[in-house]
């Protein structure tokens, strides 16, 4: 085991070298730099006032000289200067991460506590109406975009209630942030239930017909015994991979509920640094969301581990 | 002459306060205003964007500002701001402020004629090189006949000009015209500025929001009303509308409400109080003249023959934009020609089929045939306000046998491509800070500006821009500015399609906002409203 976990960092720091490589290349292969879009912002394109802010900013240093700056500062923790606000990115960045991990850790919550105990009964009642019922939902959970999902709930609630649901202010206490992130949440968490609720379902459905469940009901075992002891935890190991990999989406994938609640988290100012090409501040939380992805599937490992005690790693 | 009109104008302005019932209005409260998008920065003379004006001219004072109280600015409705008075040297070269005396910074640094003369020659080139104030400046051709400034005392400025310029004045009251303070650095008047306006910067955060909060010690005494202004960056524009409807916003950005959602908003919001009134921002082709095919004088004129206005304004505007040239049309517009002079013009004949036929004739006689259409790509920014009307004008450029493709931009390499002139036919918005002829004219049509992005050059009209813009009698100018728009017109240097029009709301409880109707771009001191409640 202890090799194994020694195997597995020292892939993960690979993983995360190389994805340092990729972001730092691609972004400077896509056309316009910082310069370009400062001053095109402003609607000309003064050749020496352009030239001004590269050197200003060190963009007309050798590439491997900017990549080695860049990966020495965050190995110690300074991950330099975002080119538009003029900030420490840390700064720009590290308020902004609690809020998304809030919304995608309660969207990850919700999608769970729907999708499975939903899942599991639609398979045990499966061809009923409510097995109907709750393929349907789910079936409307993958095929709403959630934009469209959110925009709707904030005209029913303007309708209705004459209020909206969005992030306008800083909310002053705990219980009024789980309340403003709760709804956007439920949107978001919607479609991953759906997800999940799917997928617990056909995999219930195979687990159900496997032959040590019939001997389990055979031995007298009841039928709830049958399908939360004996089905659900190995059913759950195709789940577990898909929760894995909602989380990780979750991460960096917010963009559209962020816009649409107007919530200031990560995904939306990561797609804003993008289109004014802010390196610093791209590579940063393109390398965050990496960590996160590579931590989650390291988690959904060892998660099997737990769930299946017939499955060990090899030293 | 001059200091009698600020006098006067002074005077005036007291007597409108003093008879008004002073008494109704309200100190206090919040104003709550959504914002449509991230400003580039807040440093208002290094950017071109209202979405940098709005919010940020609050916090700053010019020398002169066009009249809050009047809807339209004219170069006879500027009254005094952080100067006093002014005066005209009698050859019209030298225009001297006299300044306030006792006005401080946000910071406290007492205000002198060290700051303007500072702000100044950081935007003409002659800061000390030290200096970081200003790092680009996208109006330089603004201040190309600005030749020196002095300070002859801290409460006395002279701006030198090369020769007569009736409208430096109009610059100088423009919301783009801001005096910074000598003693900040750039990085800081771009993320939270000093100005000895009536509201200071508590933060500006990308993404979130721009908090601004009443200058106790503003110089104007008992302005500004309110305690504070709440700007929240909303970009999903249909969040913004919902917010105003819920009362989370007591204003909507500027301009921020087209036609078609008008409607919805009066439906779910019957007491908002929405204004429709042109933006002095312009649809307009850019043509690609140095390249072929549209290197064709004739090919440019059955281009400009082609543009159907009417449908345009109909499907973009229900109606209600304005045809016009590059100057902005009477009676909002105060320099533009009216609806007979540009009815005679190319291409603005209402005579639809008429302009059809000559247009065809010409492609005919160039070889392009319905069978043999001449196929280009039809660039614009990739961003709905560009695209819609890109879609249009594919469709009436089928009609003389041009089959375009929409090619849409990056809209952060929008620029770049138009003046690397990577296009054919690119459909753009050009807005104008002042409506004034000097500053369309040279940001957007002298064969030397940076701005002339079709790289328009024609030294006739080069001598005509020159020759209004050192007029001093008004009547002869305005002759000549029509002579120059009609020049442009024939040469299809920049086809005019529409001057948009949008609306702006607010709730019945935000009292004593005047619109500007022929400038976006200025009138946002904010100093004069107040919420009643």
């Amino acid at each position: 085991m202890g090799a194994y976990l020694t195997r597995r960092f020292l892939l993960m720091v690979l993983t995360l070298f190389g994805m340092s490589v990729l972001i730092f290349v691609m972004l400077r292969l896509v056309p316009g730099n910082i310069a370009d879009i400062l001053v095109d912002a402003a609607g000309i394109a003064d050749p020496k006032e352009k030239a001004k802010i590269i050197h200003e900013l060190g963009l007309d240093r050798p590439i491997v000289e900017q990549y080695g700056q860049w990966i020495g500062g965050l190995a110690r923790g300074d991950l330099g200067f975002a080119y538009v606000s003029e900030r420490p990115a840390l700064e720009e960045i590290a308020p902004r991460i609690p809020i998304s991990a809030k919304l995608a850790g309660m969207a990850l919550l919700l999608s769970v506590l729907i999708g499975v105990p939903f899942g599991v009964i639609s398979a045990v009642r499966q061809n009923t109406a409510l097995d109907y019922f709750l393929r349907v939902i789910s079936l409307s959970g993958l095929s709403l975009p959630s934009f469209w999902l959110g925009l709707l709930v904030l005209m029913a609630s303007v309708h209705w209630f004459g209020t909206i649901p969005i992030y306008s202010n800083e909310p002053r206490s705990f219980l009024q942030e789980v309340g403003l992130l709760s709804i956007p949440a439920a949107v978001v968490g919607f479609r991953s239930s759906a997800l999940v609720m799917r997928l617990t379902r056909s995999s219930m459905l195979e687990v159900l017909r496997q032959d040590y469940i019939r001997t389990a009901r055979s031995k007298g075992a009841s039928q709830t015994s049958v399908n939360y002891d004996h089905a659900l935890r190995n059913a759950l190991l195709p789940v577990v991979t898909i929760i894995g990999i909602e989380a990780a989406f979750l991460v960096g994938g917010l963009i559209v509920t962020e816009t649409v609640f107007n919530i200031p988290g990560v995904a939306r100012f990561l797609v804003e640094a993008i289109l004014w090409r802010d390196y610093p501040i791209v590579q940063n939380l393109v390398m965050l969301i990496a960590f996160v992805v590579v931590m989650v599937n390291f988690l959904v490992d060892m998660a099997y581990m737990a769930l299946d005690p017939r499955i060990k790693y090899a030293d | 002459m001059r200091i009698c009109l600020a006098l006067v104008a002074g005077s005036l302005a007291a007597a409108v306060s003093v008879a008004s019932p002073a008494f109704a209005q309200k100190q206090g409260g919040t104003l709550r205003i959504s914002h449509r998008d991230n400003p580039p920065s807040a440093s208002i003379h290094e950017e071109a964007t209202i979405s940098v004006v709005q919010p940020f001219m609050a916090v700053f004072n010019n020398l002169v500002v066009f009249d809050p109280k009047e809807k339209i600015n004219s170069p006879d409705k500027i009254v005094p701001d952080l100067a006093e008075s002014w005066s005209w040297s009698p050859d019209q070269t030298k225009l001297t402020f006299k300044l306030r005396s006792g006005v401080k910074w946000h910071d406290g640094k007492p205000f002198s004629a060290k700051d303007v003369k500072c702000t100044w020659d950081s935007l003409i080139g002659k800061a000390d090189e030290k200096s970081d104030l200003i790092r680009k400046n996208p109006r330089k051709v603004w201040y190309s006949n600005l030749k020196e400034v002095t300070a002859g005392s801290d409460t006395e400025v002279t701006f030198t000009l090369g020769r007569p310029q009736p409208s430096f004045l109009s610059m100088l009251a423009a919301g783009y015209s801001p005096v910074y303070a000598c003693h900040a650095n750039g990085r800081d008047m771009r993320s939270k500025p000093i100005g000895t306006g009536p509201f200071k910067v508590v933060d500006f955060k990308r993404n979130e929001a721009i908090k601004l909060v009443r200058n106790p010690d503003y110089w104007k005494k008992g302005r500004p009303y309110l305690d504070a202004i709440d700007w929240k960056i909303v970009p999903n524009r249909s969040t913004r509308m919902l917010g105003f409807i819920a009362g989370e916003f007591d204003m909507t950005f500027d301009s921020d409400i087209t036609f078609p959602m008008l409607a919805d908003v009066k439906a779910q919001k019957a007491d908002a109080v929405c204004e429709a009134r042109p933006s002095n921002v312009n649809t307009n082709l850019l043509v690609n003249r140095d390249a072929p095919p549209f290197d064709s004088p004739e090919l440019r004129r059955a281009l400009a023959l082609s543009l159907d206005r009417k449908t345009f304004n109909d499907i973009l505007f229900q109606g209600h934009a304005l045809t016009g040239a590059s100057m902005l049309p009477p009676p909002a517009g105060v320099w533009g020609m009216s609806k007979e002079m540009l009815e005679s013009m190319p291409g603005f004949s209402p005579d639809r089929d008429k302009n059809l036929a000559e247009a065809r004739a010409i492609m005919a006689k160039l070889g392009y045939t319905k069978d043999k259409p001449l196929n280009i790509k039809v660039s614009t920014r990739n961003i709905a306000i560009y695209r819609d009307p890109a879609v249009i004008l594919i469709d009436q450029l089928k009609q003389i046998y041009i089959e375009g493709e929409l090619e849409p931009i990056d809209t952060t390499v929008w620029y770049t491509k138009v003046q690397s002139k990577k296009y054919s036919i690119g459909l753009n918005l050009t807005g104008l800070g002042v409506d004034d002829p000097d500053t369309n004219f040279y940001e957007n049509f002298y064969s030397t500006s940076d701005r002339n992005y079709t790289g328009y050059k024609n030294p006739e009209v080069d001598k005509l821009i020159e020759q209004q813009s050192a007029e001093t009698d008004r009547g002869k100018r305005q002759k000549l500015v029509w002579e120059v728009e009609k020049r442009l017109i024939e040469d299809g240097a920049r086809p005019v399609i529409n001057q948009n029009v949008a609306n702006t709301c607010w709730d019945p409880k935000v009292k004593g906002l005047v619109l500007q109707h022929n400038s976006i771009y200025n009138g946002w001191r904010f100093e004069d409203i107040w919420l009643d409640k």
